[in-house]
């Protein structure tokens, strides 16, 4: 058994550690927001957090997240009220089809706890998300707007 | 109709985690078990006003919907066109999908599932339209006879009817169960354009909420009790067969229950978990037969489509005068050749489908294009009676063509057949989505260009070598064994007309298929229709000493729309004043899926191969727009698809199989490489049929950035991608 903290609750999943954290999430805890891309770090469709940094869930293994803080798209509000990435992406009306969103919400929010007014320079090296609808220039504006908003 | 909600296994809705990605819900079974009580406060079952239209007694306003929503924003489109005419209030509207087995079972009522082609709306805002005006009238009539006044005395506005002479008022919810018992008005009356309220404006998406909480229920999202799930792997090359596997060097494996055949080229894993599945059958010893396309390779179809551009034989598609006799008679003939390669759809959800098979009833959930086709595919597979089968309508993960082909239900169904009772999920690795594709056909053209002594162009022949879609998805549709849709944006008058006038023209089609299957990919032919003719043209501007746009406007007098759109960008983006130093511009035009549209493109080039696309100006004139605010995302959009296309990717082809397996060797835009686009939407109304959306815009944007690239370096580039030459993105 291997104990994980996920949105703040505690879990004892029964997985091999070298079952990528995304499918303990998603078959295991059942939080499904979190999407399977690609499987290799490519696409950024499963970005969680963990320990509060962005990282692709698809290609770390589940052991390497025992003990640690892991944060989904599930989590990312606290409480009823969105996120403000989430609410500049509802307001801006970011999704397309909306398969890769989850992941680029929780790079975004990574990214501006790092740099909360993020230039376009910064936004262009530090989200590296796939997306196939081609949402990148409402993502920009959604980016700036959520930047812009009170957390 | 009471009995919707049965027929869509209203008890299996309370199984699946997550909430209704649309309103209502009804039809797919995606309400989270914790949205019971918001449920229950509405009865279970509303009758309908009509097929279109369910009031609730809240008055909730449920619109249905035929086609899929796949991010094209056409859900919310199709239900400002009903909701224009139920003169209902917007802020109560909610929508749900009927399945496709309930639309057969009342006569197909609902009319086209199928969602491609950009026709989800234009090919459907009448009948829809006219949905929502008879459910007004019935509504009208319902109170009219409840207050014994004459109908025409009463008026609806904003789910209100009222009744003029005495002044009471009544809402749509009040009326909505008398309303349904009245028969459904034939005789309707549509309104004039210029009164609409509801469309035509950029009103928000309905849909948007839970795709930014991780609520959204895609297919690959599906969780039924006692569910098991399904790792495939199919053979890698097409046409080969299933030899012989060994199970039993997984079946000891944690979680794993099933190996499996599924029809005669692929093995399955089923396990507990997709992972454990996927696991094993990485494990798996499997020998494939791989049949006769063992050996093919990219350099082999090429030589057939090579072959094909000097072909004796040819489909000609579009022609008039005689440009053969007049290009053997110009002062000066030019000629180049063009190259446009395989490319896989690869939408971020990879295929999947969900099946719950018993010899009384087989159940599907898929997200996919075209729900009657996944209906007529489930049906054939299970060998059951069309009443004893549905298919549960889930948004897909992006589709752009390649959902509406339907491998994976007949997959999921062939599955579950050998597991009756057990619901089984079939998921697709990203890897067995790259190579099993429905490809954009490869195609390759040859262009000759005829001036005379004064510099006219008086001939134009632009043969096609290449794979026909339709040969092999829909042969009954080939005309005379010709493929019309290979000419796309090059065709004879209609929703894909040449937009120029040349005196002798020729354009046609040597089919050279091969044995990748070709599919339709967002904006099918015409994206590499675009690419050869209006580099070509550009080529032949120069070649005439003038400039690209003055030369477009020679050709382009008969065609006011075409011009119309080319005239919006050439003045947007300022053509005719200086670029910023370093900025080099390009434009492109073209008609397609029955819209007008048109780039102009400026870019800069760092050391002769880094491209940096700064800006794209986009006009599309598609007769009416529904939704302006979506129709500018759909185009910003389509440029991603589209110069990721141009820029890195093409699927090759070595012994018999597609090369590339992973967003690694297929790469995908990065917002990095995104251009500032500036959409210009510009619907010139009138009678002629309306336009499509989704795919139009997509051809412009690569023949844009290519006429740019040559003005920036003198470098006329002509087969694809550009990583082929060294060429990237800044």
């Amino acid at each position: 058994m291997i104990g994980l903290t996920i949105n703040g609750k505690s879990h004892k999943v029964d997985a091999d550690p070298t079952t990528p954290l995304l499918w303990v999430l998603r078959e295991q805890a059942g939080l499904t927001g979190t999407k399977y891309g690609c499987g290799i770090a490519q696409c950024g469709a499963c970005t969680v957090h963990l320990d509060g940094a962005a990282v692709r869930s698809c290609s770390i293994p589940v052991a390497a997240a025992a003990g640690r803080r892991v944060t989904t798209i599930e989590g990312l509000a606290s409480g009823p009220k969105l996120h403000k990435v989430q609410q500049a992406w509802l307001d801006n009306e970011v999704p397309q089809c909306g398969y890769c969103q989850s992941g680029m919400i929780m790079a975004v929010a990574a990214l501006l706890k790092d740099k909360p007014k993020p230039t376009d320079a910064d936004i262009d090296a530090g989200i590296t998300n796939i997306c196939r609808c081609g949402t990148f220039q409402q993502v920009r504006q959604a980016i700036h707007a959520a930047a812009a908003a009170r957390a | 109709m009471n009995d919707m909600n049965d027929l869509v296994g209203m008890n299996r809705r309370r199984f699946v985690l997550g909430s209704a990605g649309v309103g209502g819900g009804l039809a797919l079974g995606l309400q989270l078990p914790l949205a019971a009580p918001a449920q229950a406060a509405t009865p279970a079952v509303v009758p309908e006003v009509n097929a279109w239209v369910v009031i609730r007694p809240d008055d909730t306003v449920v619109i249905r919907i035929a086609r899929t929503e796949m991010g094209q924003g056409t859900l919310t489109g199709l239900a400002q066109l009903v909701a224009e005419e139920l003169q209902c209030d917007w802020s109560k509207v909610t929508t749900e999908y009927p399945t496709p087995g309930e639309n057969v079972r009342r006569k197909r009522i609902w009319r086209d599932f199928s969602t491609g082609g950009s026709r989800g709306i234009r090919a459907s805002h009448e009948y829809v339209r006219e949905g929502g005006a008879a459910a007004r009238m019935m509504l009208v009539k319902a109170a009219a006879d409840r207050w014994n006044v004459p109908a025409a005395e009463c008026s609806a506005a904003n789910s209100i009817i009222t009744h003029g002479p005495s002044g009471r008022k009544i809402s749509y919810g009040k009326v909505a169960l008398d309303a349904s018992k009245l028969e459904v008005p034939k005789d309707v009356k549509l309104k004039d354009p210029k009164d609409w309220t509801i469309v035509g404006k950029p009103l928000r998406r309905l849909d948007t909420r839970p795709k930014v909480i991780g609520a959204q229920v895609y297919g690959a999202d599906l969780r039924l009790p006692g569910m098991l799930n399904a790792a495939i792997r199919d053979c890698p090359v097409q046409g080969g067969t299933v030899r012989s596997f060994d199970a039993s060097v997984v079946l000891g494996m944690k979680g794993v229950r099933h190996v499996l055949q599924v029809g005669r080229s692929a093995v399955v894993v089923v396990a507990d978990t997709w992972w454990q599945a996927k696991t094993a059958l990485a494990a798996l010893p499997v020998d494939f037969d791989e049949g006769p396309n063992a050996k093919v390779s990219s350099q082999d179809i090429e030589q057939r489509l090579v072959e094909g551009l000097t072909a004796a034989e040819a489909f000609v598609g579009n022609s008039n005068g005689d440009a053969k006799a007049a290009l053997g008679g110009a002062a000066r003939t030019v000629e180049a050749t063009y190259a446009y390669p395989f490319l896989n759809h690869a939408p971020m959800e990879p295929m999947n489908a969900t099946a719950l098979y018993t010899p009384e009833k087989l159940e599907v959930w898929a997200p996919t294009q075209n729900g009657e086709a996944s209906f007529a595919a489930a049906v054939e597979a299970s060998g059951l009676p069309a009443d004893k089968v549905d298919v549960y309508k889930i948004n897909p993960g992006g589709g752009f063509g390649r959902r509406g082909f339907q491998d994976y239900v007949v997959q999921a169904v062939l599955i579950a057949k050998q597991l009756p009772g057990v619901p089984v999920k079939l998921l697709w690795s990203r890897e067995e989505d790259m190579t099993h594709g429905r490809y954009h056909p490869i195609m390759q053209a040859k262009l000759v260009g005829g001036f005379d002594a004064q510099n006219n162009l008086t001939a134009l022949h632009l043969r096609l070598s290449g794979q026909s879609i339709l040969a092999d998805v829909f042969p009954a549709n080939l005309v005379n064994g010709m493929d019309p849709l290979t000419f796309q944006g090059l065709a004879q008058p209609g929703e894909h007309g040449f937009g120029y006038t040349v005196p002798n023209l020729l354009i046609d089609h040597a089919m050279r298929n091969s044995h990748v299957k070709p599919g339709f990919w967002r904006g099918v032919n015409a994206n590499q229709n675009a690419i050869f003719l209006e580099c070509f043209i550009d080529e032949l501007a120069e070649a005439a000493g003038k400039d690209a746009i003055e030369f477009r406007r020679m050709l382009t007098a008969n065609h006011p729309r075409n011009r119309g759109v080319l005239e919006a960008v050439v003045e947007r983006v300022g053509w005719n004043k200086p670029a910023a130093p370093g900025i080099f511009r390009g434009v492109a035009q073209m008609k397609a899926f029955g819209s007008f549209v048109a780039a102009a493109a400026e870019i800069s080039v760092e050391g002769g191969n880094k491209v940096k696309v700064h800006r794209i100006v986009a006009a599309t004139d598609p007769g009416y727009a529904v939704n302006p605010a979506q129709i500018e995302r759909q185009i910003a959009g389509s440029f991603v698809y589209g110069l990721s296309a141009l820029f890195t990717e093409e699927c090759t082809v070595k012994d018999g199989r597609i090369e590339q397996q992973n967003f690694d060797t297929f790469p995908s835009m990065h917002i990095r490489h995104m251009p500032k686009v500036e959409s210009i939407v510009m619907p010139t109304g009138g009678t002629e049929p309306w336009g499509g959306i989704g795919e139009p815009t997509i051809c412009v944007a690569a023949p844009a950035v290519l006429n740019a690239f040559y003005r920036a370096t003198g470098k006329r580039i002509r087969s694809f991608p550009l990583k082929k030459h060294g060429i990237t993105f800044a």
